[in-house]
């Protein structure tokens, strides 16, 4: 059993919900980012979501676009998100899910890109402007080295289409709350159980929803119709502002974390 | 036979490769190995919805000649052919003729996709128009065909085109527009791009986005050159009658690529007409500050699409630079590199430089003040004159009116005086 199956099975026995964070690599440094990562995951971060930075983050709201702007100006790369997933791999066991756009994979190479991911200890890939249809390729380099492509399945995403992207999909889905991009909200999106229903018919695994999340009470909504919760731009403004540790513990006791440090 | 056995040859060639060509784009938008649809999830049904509604729209008479009935009594076309004669003595060599799109409604050659979009915008039941614009041409176009339909508008434009294209932002503001300022990154024409997508992914059920070149996800650009080959298709039967015969060679600026696909999408099949496309070279390709994606980029995907792209080893985007905003872009529409792939057209660059001496030397020759960004394409035509010779006959399509460049221009010679910093001599 591979180490995402393995969290969600765990947490399922706990009775907890997977709180997955997001952080940017390299935001403001590679040496920050990286000491940002330990204490998410040291206060209850269950996945860690690690960002890669483009130039033209097309999904991203301001928060994650200054975050990937610092991460581009402090040298950050596909190549030394690699590192540092290695070295963290080195102290934890908590799945990491790289998360970023298609072209600095696809300038890296595909293959590559999968290879050298496997090697370091990534267990999924999410790209988010790498739909199905033109994901073919970098799925079966990815199969071939054991790592997952996450689905991500949109508001807008009708059943008939959901079947298309979930067919032999592996690791998690990724549920886009919002029609929208990445930022907390004041309210979470209507429609959301919905949607989150009509998925658990169509798919054996784990649910993660995410977009728009930035509180302990949103956490809690949100995932009770989903096995786990991402929360990104919420945790990149508290690493900033040097209050993630606490937001960290206040959004995994939301989802049933007893995680006491 | 005018042809030396050589260029028979090229000729031959091509015409192989337009057999090929026959089958393009696939049903998922590619053009061999370019194109396609790169985009967020959220964004992909609507996507195939739009792509859905084109389609029957396309098998639609009564589409077809709404479309052509407003093309001839809103733009005013078709847009005449004409032969430059003053420009042709002056450059010793082939027959110069203009396609004049700056004498289109609006300027440019923009309003003939907008019109063609806002027709399918309302056929899908959208109340609500947006764009992005780089020179300020498309948002206009947009902006007039949102006021024609009586529908919202919205417009991405980045700080810097806002300053340096102030009259047309004025412009749709009496159109009613509400144009946005982008102050993401070098705030020009890529970053209004990237805004005006995050934007549609937010509005996607009301709004439907109105690209303005032959880039983005696939259907946008099929569907863009589809409505912009109305200028080639006339272009043609012009040409014909004024000549008896086709050009030897036809010369239109790529940013994006619209009114060079436009133009060149009628005569592909023509194996013995020459296909040339201007990119920008700004301060000079050597300089790294230039727009020249297909001359001195690589293989990439930039906001939907995969073609040539400017970006670093790592694959940032790089930022472009041009003197026309209308072409300060870092990527190129994906027919323009299968195009480039296939031989079946050849890509040139052109300065900040030569394009501001074509702009004035236009003027002062024919009477028309030519946009900075069909100044591009009249700079290749002067190197290009002699090569086809006299006897022969190049057309060169004049993409837009340079009224709204005037303040650049003076700026620029201004500037001239005192030596221009970092340009390539």
């Amino acid at each position: 059993m591979d180490r995402i199956q393995q969290t969600f099975q765990r947490l399922k026995l706990e009775g907890r919900k997977a709180l997955v964070g997001f952080l940017m690599g390299g935001d403001p440094t590679m040496e920050a980012s990286e000491a940002a990562c330990r204490v998410a995951l040291d206060n209850g971060v269950d996945i860690l979501e690690l960002g890669v930075p483009f130039s033209d983050p097309t999904a991203d709201g301001s928060v994650i676009q200054a975050a990937g702007r610092r991460a581009l100006e402090a040298g950050m790369t596909l190549g030394r998100s690699l590192e540092m997933v290695r070295r963290l791999r080195a102290s934890y066991e908590a799945p990491i899910v790289l998360f970023g756009y298609v072209n600095p994979i696809f300038a890296y190479g595909y293959e590559r890109t999968a290879r050298e991911a496997a090697e370091a200890g990534v267990d999924a890939m999410l790209v988010v402007d790498l739909p199905f249809e033109e994901s073919g390729e970098f799925r079966k380099h990815l199969d071939r080295h054991g790592v997952a492509f996450v689905p991500l399945v949109a508001p807008t995403t009708g059943e008939d289409r959901m079947k298309v992207i979930l067919k032999g999909s592996k690791g998690f889905v990724y549920y886009i709350m919002v029609k929208g991009v990445t930022g907390a909200r004041t309210a979470l999106a209507t429609g959301v159980s919905e949607h989150l229903v009509l998925l658990r018919k169509n798919t054996r695994l784990p649910l993660v929803a995410g977009f728009g999340v930035g509180s302990g009470v949103q956490a809690r909504a949100a995932a009770e119709h989903a096995d786990g919760v991402v929360v990104g731009s919420a945790l990149v403004t508290a690493a900033t502002e040097g209050r993630l540790g606490p937001l960290v513990r206040e959004l995994s006791a939301a989802l049933g974390g007893q995680k006491t440090v | 036979m005018r042809l030396a056995s050589r260029e028979g040859m090229d000729a031959m060639m091509s015409k192989q490769n337009q057999m090929k060509m026959a089958n393009v784009p696939d049903t998922t938008g590619h053009f061999e190995g370019f194109g396609g649809r790169y985009v967020a999830e959220t964004l992909m049904p609507a996507l195939i919805d739009v792509e859905k509604a084109y389609a029957a729209a396309k098998d639609d008479p009564s589409f077809d000649r709404e479309f052509r009935d407003l093309l001839k009594h809103y733009v005013g076309r078709p847009s005449p052919l004409y032969f430059a004669p003053r420009l042709t003595e002056r450059f010793g060599g082939a027959r110069i003729y203009l396609k004049r799109e700056d004498l289109n409604h609006t300027g440019a050659h923009k309003i003939n996709n907008t019109l063609g979009q806002a027709l399918l915008a309302r056929r899908m039941g959208k109340r609500k128009l947006m764009a992005e614009t780089g020179a300020g041409q498309h948002g206009v176009a947009t902006a007039t065909v949102a006021a024609r339909f009586g529908m919202e508008c919205d417009v991405f434009m980045g700080e810097e085109d806002i300053r340096r294209q102030a009259p047309n932002v004025q412009r749709m503001k009496l159109l009613g527009a509400r144009v946005v300022p982008v102050s993401s990154g070098t705030k020009t024409l890529k970053d209004a791009m990237s805004e005006a997508l995050r934007a549609w992914v937010a509005n996607v059920d009301t709004t439907f986005y109105v690209i303005g070149t032959v880039a983005g996800p696939h259907p946008y650009p099929v569907m863009v050159r589809d409505f912009q080959s109305v200028i080639g298709v006339e272009t043609r039967e012009q040409i014909l009658e004024q000549e008896k015969r086709l050009p030897d060679m036809v010369i239109a600026c790529v940013g994006g690529g619209s009114n060079a696909a436009g133009i060149f999408y009628p005569f592909l099949q023509d194996a013995n007409v020459r296909l040339v496309g201007v990119e920008a070279a700004g301060l000079g390709v050597g300089t790294g500050m230039h727009a020249a994606s297909i001359g001195a980029g690589q293989v990439g995907i930039l906001h939907g699409s995969k073609s040539y792209v400017l970006q670093d080893p790592e694959g940032q985007i790089l930022n472009a630079h041009s003197i026309s905003a209308g072409l300060d872009y870092p990527g190129v529409g994906p027919e323009h590199a299968y195009w480039a792939d296939k031989k079946r057209a050849v890509y040139v660059s052109i300065t900040d430089r030569e394009a501001v001496q074509a702009f004035h030397e236009l003027a002062l020759v024919e009477g028309i003040i030519p946009a900075l960004e069909s100044s591009h394409a009249l700079a290749e035509v002067r190197k290009q004159a002699k090569e086809v010779g006299e006897g022969g006959c190049i057309v060169v399509c004049l993409s837009g009116r340079g009224d709204k460049d005037l303040e650049s221009v003076l700026e620029y010679d201004a500037k001239g005086s005192q030596g221009f910093a970092g340009e390539e001599r």
